[in-house]
């Protein structure tokens, strides 16, 4: 029974959260992947582009639930996010036309995009606050939790209660629905063999004919789709902030380094090993040990790792560790 | 236009700028301005060292800047009374033992045969090491917080003159460049950017969480000063005669003199560091860092040592930074580490060196002290902007709140277009390198 508790709480504190936040991640890190291993270089106005999507979707939801539409017991901006994903999309296009474009064309260092994303990041961040502020926005309605805590306990008899949030489930089921998207058109469809046999080796796929124009907007629009989507699951399964999605940018280039730069499959691992690893170091492990041994040899201590505030140190040193023992990440990704 | 004619142009045009903020704002203002922009033109040198002169993609410079405010907070207060005898010892030894641990991984990665018996071993040395040392460290900690926690609770400083914290900002500074460079530098130049954004990260977040040292967000206030107090001044009857005499009131008078003080000082630092910035750019050893950023692979067949130059440059620089931190919580008088903010204090010191001119030192300097202007008077004016244009609309209108509110954020959009404008048009920047 003890050990059924100690999972339950394990689950509840680690497990859940910890699939939830991973996915998020996961999603973050596959745009900033994409954008690696097609325009080859890495976007530092990624997470802003996070914070702009959800923005826009916060502003159709509203708009919605003043219209009195809502989507039942799921979260209303579920049914805004195509509108955000088209408006970001949008940005990123016009983004690229107006900014990314020249320098592309006249085959600038990677490190010069990289700055240019620099100044792109603090457009987006002045837009972002422009048009939505500075503050705490919560935007999650519809039904709080799938299983309570309460219900949990009251149908199983145990001391201890697994509570899940319908936001932590439909993140991951969202997450699995756009990644397999994802996946489905890069191995399946013509234009997303392309995309990979151009990330691949560019000369080989402009010489087969393949259109770069094309290629390089068709990764923006996915990059829009993945980055609105990303920013709107964590925006509903914690709240939106927009500096907190500035604040992204690190545990999400950890985990696109982790998987291996330019790889998709490592973005996905990269993003659930850097949300566990947050999750079960920052987490005070004494009710779980608790169950586990004898009542005498109950901890008195925490057993806290490293306190909260400290996650990112957490990123860091696996980003450390892996780039130390294994520099084109777990995957191979792309090593410059 | 010729380099001559052009750089004391801008200079010119710069002093200007400041000249007629005073008259329109008043000297205290402009002074305001002016010593930040001092502050920030040596954070610019530091960058620009790094990236002008070595092409070494570094965004952590917040953390650096922070590390040589807290080398103010440790050199400046005075010893918290008991707090050694309390922990001060535990910290010492547990910090000494966490080293040490982290020092043994290493020994025993690179001593031991490669092997499932090494892995285990560097595991077990770590594991091991971290538990003995939050064994040691904590009560420590807990002791000292515990010391009248509403006033101090942090272990305190040495109780120096706080100018002597602005060469210690810059070894502390070069302490942490040292083991982030011997870690992440002859990586990848994006992993060096990642690798630095992750530190200023986390020595912020030491500096929020870790109250023994510097009391973290309940701030350390009332920091040593190098220069007199206003109140002082105004209670200095030759000092109050002489301002009367000067036809001026004496409290404006209080702040403008110890605010040109401050700037005397700074730019005593500023020309020092600008001058030795100059030399080691004309020097044998400047043609080399450039040489070697413009062709890494040609420096090396001719027999240099890059990663070791990279890791030299990276400490000049950041150590710089450091000092600049050091200079800037000196003038602010308090440690906030709530306020350190990568936007402002990583990405716009990076705006000033695109500006500025990177690999020109002196496009670094006016790049800070333009930049930081700027990034002042934006603000109000793009109120007056805001006021202007909705000032046909209906008072009080929802709209016209909104365009208000909104003229806060001018800066960011301005900053971010100013930059892309500049890498677009002349990428060189306003002084470019020669």
């Amino acid at each position: 029974m003890d050990a059924i508790n100690a999972f339950v709480v394990l689950a509840n504190f680690v497990i859940v959260p910890g699939l939830a936040y991973g996915a998020q991640l996961a999603l973050g890190a596959l745009g900033v992947t994409l954008i690696y291993g097609i325009l080859r270089f890495s976007n530092f106005a990624h997470g802003d582009t996070m914070a702009f999507g959800t923005a826009i979707t916060i502003i159709g939801t509203n708009a919605l639930i003043a219209a009195g539409i809502t989507f039942g017991p799921l979260p209303t901006a579920l049914i805004a996010l195509p509108l955000g994903i088209a408006v970001t999309c949008l940005l990123l296009l016009g983004t690229d036309w107006a900014v990314y474009k020249f320098y592309r064309t006249k085959k600038a260092a990677p490190v010069i995009l990289v700055i240019v994303s620099m100044g792109v990041m603090f457009i987006m961040n002045g837009v972002v606050r422009f048009i939505i502020g500075v503050g705490d926005i919560n935007f999650a309605d519809g039904e709080r939790f799938v299983i309570t805590a309460r219900g949990f306990r009251e149908a199983t008899g145990l001391a201890e209660g697994l509570a899940i949030r319908t936001t932590q489930v439909i993140t991951v089921v969202v997450a699995l629905i756009a990644m397999a998207l994802l996946f489905w058109f890069l191995n399946k469809t013509r234009t997303g063999k392309s995309m990979r046999a151009f990330s691949d080796n560019e000369d080989l796929a402009l010489l087969s004919g393949i259109n770069p124009d094309w290629v390089v907007k068709v990764t923006w629009m996915i990059v829009a789709a993945l980055a609105t989507t990303a920013g709107v699951l964590y925006g509903l399964d914690k709240s939106f902030k927009a500096f907190t999605y500035f604040q992204l940018l690190l545990p999400i280039f950890a985990a696109a380094i982790v998987g291996g730069l330019g790889s998709p499959l490592g973005a996905i691992a990269g993003g659930f090993v850097i949300a566990f690893s947050e999750v079960t170091v920052t987490y005070a492990w004494r009710r779980v040990v608790a169950y586990l041994v004898p009542e005498d040899m109950a901890p008195e201590g925490l057993l806290q790792l490293m306190s909260t505030d400290y996650k990112f140190a957490v990123s860091f040193a696996i980003l450390i560790v892996v780039l130390l023992f294994k520099p084109t990440g777990l995957f191979k990704g792309k090593s410059v | 236009m010729n380099p001559a004619i052009r750089t004391p142009m801008l200079f010119g045009f710069v002093a200007v700028l400041m000249i007629g903020t005073g008259i329109v704002q008043g000297w205290n203002s402009a002074l305001l301005i002016l010593n930040m922009g001092l502050i920030s033109a040596i954070m610019a040198l530091g960058v620009n060292l790094q990236w002008g002169f070595a092409g070494l993609f570094n965004i952590g410079v917040m953390g650096f800047v922070a590390l040589g405010g807290l080398a103010a907070v440790l050199i400046s207060t005075p010893p918290t009374e008991g707090a050694w005898a309390a922990g001060g010892w535990n910290i010492v030894i547990g910090l000494l033992l966490g080293a040490a641990t982290v020092v043994g991984a290493i020994l025993a990665q690179s001593r031991m045969a490669a092997g499932r018996l090494r892995t285990l071993t560097t595991l077990g040395i770590l594991v091991a090491g971290f538990f003995v040392y939050r064994a040691v460290f904590d009560p420590g900690v807990d002791a000292i917080e515990a010391i009248n926690p509403s006033v101090s609770g942090n272990i305190g400083g040495l109780n120096l003159p706080v100018l002597l914290s602005w060469p210690v900002g810059g070894l502390l500074a070069a302490g942490a460049a040292w083991i982030i460079g011997k870690t992440a530098l002859g990586l990848r130049s994006d992993y060096l950017a990642i690798a630095t954004l992750g530190i200023a990260e986390i020595i912020i977040a030491v500096l929020k969480n870790e109250d023994w040292l510097s009391r973290g967000v309940k701030n350390v206030i009332g920091l040593d000063r190098p220069v007199p107090f206003e109140i002082e001044l105004q209670q200095d009857p030759t000092f109050v005669q002489r301002a009367v005499g000067l036809g001026l009131d004496p409290v404006t008078a209080s702040g403008i003199y110890t605010k040109l003080a401050y700037s005397a000082l700074f730019v005593v630092v500023l020309l020092i560091l600008l001058w030795m910035a100059q030399m080691a750019l004309k020097s044998p050893w400047g043609r080399m860092m450039r040489a070697i950023r413009d062709n890494e692979t040609a420096a090396r067949a001719m027999g240099k040592d890059v990663t070791a130059r990279h890791l030299q440059i990276f400490i000049l620089g950041s150590a710089i930074c450091g000092i600049a931190g050091a200079m800037m919580t000196t003038l602010d008088g308090q440690l906030t580490p709530g306020s350190y903010q990568p936007l402002r204090f990583t990405f716009l010191v990076w705006v000033m060196v695109i500006v500025g001119g990177s690999g020109n030192n002196f496009g670094a300097v006016l790049g800070g002290i333009l930049i930081w202007w700027l990034w002042v008077q934006v603000e109000p004016m793009g109120l007056a902007l805001m006021n202007l244009l909705s000032s046909g609309l209906e008072d009080g209108s929802a709209l016209q709140t909104r365009m208000i509110d909104a003229a806060a954020h001018m800066r960011l959009l301005t900053m971010g277009l100013l930059m892309l404008i500049v890498l677009r048009f002349s990428p060189r920047g306003l002084i470019p390198e020669r």
